[in-house]
């Protein structure tokens, strides 16, 4: 069995979020002598927070400029931490944090990077040899890959794995603190730019994903837009449902051009192709007609529905559970009212 | 204080989209069907880092962009006919595999060595940009390397927007995890950025724009050098489509009312 190293970063409070815990189980999962490496202004409270996880060493990197999410600071400390614990697979959550600085570590160490892994594991065949599993053509094709080159780093999506939790009441871990002088660096992080609290219509981990296509914006069988209203009913079912707002790339981009159609949207609730392939257990696509390219986008949406006028669009050849061949204006009014009247 | 930029945009070109791709097993490793028949785009989102370049580079008199493109060369040549009348860029072109089952460390070091040689290249005015993943490997990991090769350890991931000031430092906006932008503040190039979706449309075809890139375009391309990807150490185990296809239940003239409480129960189920 190869050595594992665990890479994490830690949050503001110095603990580990859910997309380390899953990577930690996988990590776990492969049965190999494993290390934990942290990095973040603090790793204590990462440390005892994992304690029982059974993990042969605690490493880490910590300090003020190790808190920030940066390239520079960041490859330094993880590279630090692969040469010091010697791993052969590094295993990291996928986070924004990891995938920017990551790959540049992997390239410094002479190793490999995946990313984007759904899964890891030691292949049955053979000895044993690690493989992962991961998707080519944006979600089109899933493939099962092995490397013989090490180190070897693999990047684990969000939502794939059953997250580590504690046995027990947490303990206490003796960190073994990794030296880095941070190097000197160009960039400074001033903040985070998000929409108000009641204005965030991205919620991963929401339970349904509800997507909106550029149908809501076009004439209707009375002959004119209702843009307004399509915006009520959109607003007011994400608020119901507590769900995931997705679009069209049609649609993300009429609002990019200014057209008053929904305010809300931007080009980070796009889905598809050239958008993003969130994980919810269901999906519900309105006014959208279900092309390839925006449907890969839906390839970890697990129970799928759509609404749409035309019985011929492309929901309707394999791609939902469920095609409501309907006005959406009509139901979603409904559902609202339902959900309301709760 | 007058700012230029040496922008290098990294971009190839993948398969369209709206094609239906199917993967085969051939002797070198899993390819595409009919990848050479199948019609190519610019790759999206290196496509956005394109245009966000010639806009920084029209706002910044003296400013100069380079395209550099590893991929087949006939595909090459096919997509450049329109890429040419976009944007106003000079073409290094590489003769090599744009597969999704390459790997990015060699396709990196491959591009690391083109940009290493462009004759007159200020590194102290760099921004390398890119998509911050392609739409056939979808790794989001050659920028960084090329990067690391060039010596560049100020990168951003995931861009939306730069902003440069009058001081020649330019803030960033990288995307972060629920919907949220990053804001950082990068003192001067060299920078590696790759680009997510941005802000501007693609422009328009300009036959004007086109026949001024032609002039380096097809030189570039007569001489682009051939590039072996041998994927060292990598061996794919399977490579295949999805196998769930949906039987779709179609609902015809059920009143809203009723399709209103199958989706309401529907949502509340656990
Ligand atoms: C390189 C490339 C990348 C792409 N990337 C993406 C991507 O990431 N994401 C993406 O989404 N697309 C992407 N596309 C575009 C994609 O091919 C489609 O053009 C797009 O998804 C269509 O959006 P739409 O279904 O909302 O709009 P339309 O095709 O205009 O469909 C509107 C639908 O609304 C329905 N409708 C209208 N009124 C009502 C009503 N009252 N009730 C119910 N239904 C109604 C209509 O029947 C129609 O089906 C990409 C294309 C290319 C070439």
């Amino acid at each position: 069995m190869e050595s594992i190293l665990l890479l994490a970063h830690t949050e503001s409070d110095g603990t580990l979020a859910k997309p380390a815990l899953e990577a930690l189980a996988a990590a776990l999962a492969m049965e190999g002598e494993l290390s934990v490496g942290m990095v973040g202004a603090a790793v204590e409270p990462a440390a005892n927070q994992i304690a029982g996880c059974g993990a042969a060493r605690f490493l880490g990197v910590s300090g003020p400029a190790f808190g920030q999410s940066r390239y520079s600071t960041d490859a330094a400390a993880a590279e630090a931490l692969c040469r010091a614990s010697g791993a052969a697979i590094v295993i990291a959550p996928s986070t924004s944090r990891w995938a920017r600085a990551l790959p540049g570590v992997a390239y410094r160490l002479g190793g490999r990077i995946d990313t984007h892994v759904t899964h890891v594991t030691n292949l049955a065949a053979g000895d044993g040899t690690p493989a992962v599993t991961r998707w080519f053509y944006r979600q089109r094709m899933e493939a099962v890959l092995t490397r013989s080159e090490r180190p070897w780093m693999v990047l684990l999506d969000a939502g794939c794995v059953v997250p580590w939790s504690a046995p027990g009441p947490s303990g206490a871990a003796a960190v073994e603190s990794v030296a880095v002088e941070a190097p000197v660096t160009r960039t400074t992080v001033t903040g985070i730019q998000a929409p108000k609290a009641d204005e965030q219509t991205i919620r991963p981990d929401a339970k349904l994903l509800f997507v909106a296509g550029a149908g809501w914006t076009k004439k209707q069988s009375d002959g004119a837009v209702h843009a307004a209203e399509a915006e009520g009913l959109i607003l007011g079912f994400l608020r119901a449902a507590k769900a995931s707002l997705g679009g069209s790339k049609s649609l993300v981009d009429l609002s990019g051009e200014g057209e008053a159609v929904l305010r809300c949207m931007t080009h980070l609730n796009q889905i598809g192709q050239t958008g993003a392939t969130p994980r919810h257990p269901k999906g519900l696509s309105t006014c959208c007609h279900g092309e390839e390219p925006h449907v890969v986008g839906w390839r970890f949406v697990n129970q799928r529905r759509a609404i749409n006028l035309d019985a011929n669009c492309g929901w309707a050849r394999g791609k939902a559970d469920v095609l409501y061949v309907a006005d959406a204006f009509e139901v979603m009014r409904r559902v609202n009212r339902l959900l309301e009247a709760g | 204080m007058s700012i230029s930029f040496q922008i290098v945009v990294c971009g190839s070109v993948v398969a369209d989209p709206l094609q239906t791709l199917e993967p085969v097993i051939g002797p070198t490793g899993p390819a595409l069907k009919n990848e050479m028949m199948l019609p190519a785009v610019l790759d999206p989102w290196a496509g956005h880092a394109l245009y966000e370049a010639a806009h920084l580079a029209r706002q910044h008199p003296g400013s100069k962009v380079w395209l550099v493109s590893l991929g087949p060369k006939a595909k090459l040549q096919q997509v450049m006919m329109t890429v040419a009348q976009k944007v106003p860029f000079d073409l290094v072109a590489l003769d090599g595999p744009a597969s999704g089952f390459t790997d990015s460390f060699e396709t990196a070091a491959a591009l690391a060595g083109a940009i290493g040689g462009i004759a007159g290249l200020d590194r102290a005015r760099l921004l390398l940009y890119g998509g911050w993943e392609s739409a056939s490997r979808g790794a989001g990991s050659t920028l960084q390397m090329v990067g690391e090769r060039l010596g560049i350890t100020e990168q951003f991931q995931g861009v939306d927007q730069v902003t440069v000031r009058d001081d020649g430092s330019f803030e960033v906006l990288e995307r972060i995890e629920g919907g949220r932008h990053q804001v950082s503040v990068c003192d001067a190039p060299p920078a590696v950025l790759g680009w997510a979706t941005g802000h501007l449309p693609e422009p328009r075809n300009n036959p004007q724009v086109g026949m001024v890139n032609m002039r380096t375009v097809m030189p570039s391309l007569q001489r682009a050098k051939a590039v072996a990807i041998s994927n060292t150490g990598l061996r794919f185990v399977s490579v295949n489509l999805p196998k769930q296809q949906r039987a779709t239940r179609i609902v015809k003239g059920m009143p809203a009312e009723e399709i209103a409480r199958e989706i309401v129960a529907w949502v509340g189920e656990e």
